[in-house]
C-alpha cells in the first residue's frame, strides 16, 4: 500500500469510527479524490490541525453550519441551532479526533508525528491554503444530505543537511 | 467525605462528555471539576482535594505530561490516581505517561463503557464507593 492509499484507509477508518463512536452515525462510503490547483471557495466551519515530524502536513474537517450543528447536537446531546463557541469546540474535537487516528495509523510507517491544536474558522466565501502544498487527499462523506469533507495533505521534511564545523573557518551553509 | 474528580481538557466538549459519562457510571462520583490545560489543574489541586485526574495529553500551557510529572514530583499528590485521555496512541507519549506513573490510558474516541471499564479497577481501592 502507498502513502496515498493509507492516508485514504486512514481518513475512512477514523472517520467512521469518531462518528459511531461519539455520535452514533453509521457514516456512508466517501467520494475520493485528489485535489490540486487554487483552493475552492467555503461556506461554513473548517476546521484545520496540524502535522509535524518526519512528515509534515495538514488535516482539516469541514462542512455547512447544519451539519457542524447537528455534530454538536449529538455529541453533546444538546440542541445546537446557530454556530456558536460550543458549536465551534465540537467540531474541533472531531478533527482532533479524526486526524489524530490518521496520524496514529500513519505512525508506523512514517513515524512518530505530532499534532496540533485544531483552529476552527467558520464564515462565508473563504478559502484556505496551507503554504507549499499541491495536492491534498480529499474525502467527502456524504450526510444528511450534505457532505462532510476530510482533506490531508502530507509531505515529507527536509532532510537536515550536516554542517562541518572547523576551527577559525567559517561555515558554510549548504543551499 | 468523597474526593472531588478533576477533568483537564482543553475542548470544553470533551469535558461535558465526560462530566455526563461520569456521572453515568453509577459509581458514585458526584463532584467533578474541570481544568483547561494542566497550568489550571495545578491551581484547582492546590485549593481542593482531588481523588482521581483524568487528562488529556495535548494541551496549550501546560499539557498532560506535565502535568503527570508535577502530580508524581509532589509527596501530596503522588497516590493520586492519573488517566490519560487522548488522541495519541503513538507509543513516544503514551509510553512516556506510563513511565511516569499514569494509571491507565483511553483512546479517544472513546465510548462511556470504555470509560468505565478503565475506572472500576483505578476507583475501586481509591474513592470510597
Amino acid at each position: 500500500m502507498n502513502l496515498e492509499q493509507l492516508i485514504i484507509a486512514g481518513i475512512r477508518r477514523s472517520t467512521a469510527e469518531v462518528f459511531s463512536t461519539m455520535l452514533g452515525v453509521e457514516l456512508d462510503v466517501p467520494d475520493t479524490a485528489i485535489e490540486t490547483g487554487d483552493p475552492e471557495a467555503n461556506d461554513g466551519v473548517v476546521s484545520l490541525v496540524g502535522l509535524a515530524g518526519p512528515w509534515m502536513g495538514t488535516g482539516s474537517v469541514s462542512c455547512s453550519p447544519e451539519l457542524a450543528c447537528r455534530v454538536c447536537s449529538l455529541m453533546l446531546m444538546t440542541e445546537s441551532k446557530a454556530v456558536d463557541e460550543e458549536v465551534l469546540d465540537a467540531v474541533a474535537e472531531l478533527t482532533n479526533m479524526i486526524i489524530g487516528g490518521v496520524k496514529n495509523g500513519l505512525e508506523p510507517d512514517l513515524g512518530p508525528l505530532c499534532l496540533s491544536i485544531p483552529t476552527v474558522v467558520f464564515g462565508k466565501n473563504f478559502r484556505t491554503k496551507s503554504a507549499g502544498t499541491a495536492e491534498w487527499i480529499v474525502l467527502r462523506f456524504p450526510w444528511e444530505g450534505s457532505q462532510l469533507v476530510v482533506k490531508m495533505c502530507l509531505t515529507q521534511a527536509e532532510k537536515i543537511h550536516p554542517i562541518l564545523h572547523a576551527p577559525s573557518h567559517a561555515c558554510s551553509l549548504e543551499v | 467525605m468523597e474526593p472531588d474528580v478533576l477533568v483537564v481538557d482543553d475542548s470544553a466538549a470533551i469535558r461535558k462528555i465526560l462530566q455526563r459519562v461520569l456521572h453515568q457510571t453509577g459509581m458514585g462520583i458526584h463532584h467533578i471539576l474541570e481544568a483547561g490545560n494542566g497550568q489550571e489543574a495545578l491551581e484547582i489541586m492546590n485549593k481542593q482535594k482531588i481523588g482521581l485526574v483524568l487528562t488529556d495529553i495535548n494541551m496549550p500551557k501546560m499539557d498532560g505530561i506535565q502535568l503527570l510529572a508535577a502530580l508524581k514530583a509532589e509527596p501530596a499528590w503522588r497516590d493520586i490516581p492519573v488517566v490519560m485521555i487522548t488522541t495519541e496512541g503513538g507509543e513516544t507519549k503514551v509510553g512516556e505517561a506510563v513511565r511516569l506513573g499514569a494509571a491507565g490510558y483511553v483512546r479517544k474516541p472513546f465510548t462511556a463503557d470504555q470509560i468505565k471499564e478503565k475506572l472500576v479497577g483505578i476507583l475501586e481501592p481509591a474513592l470510597p464507593l
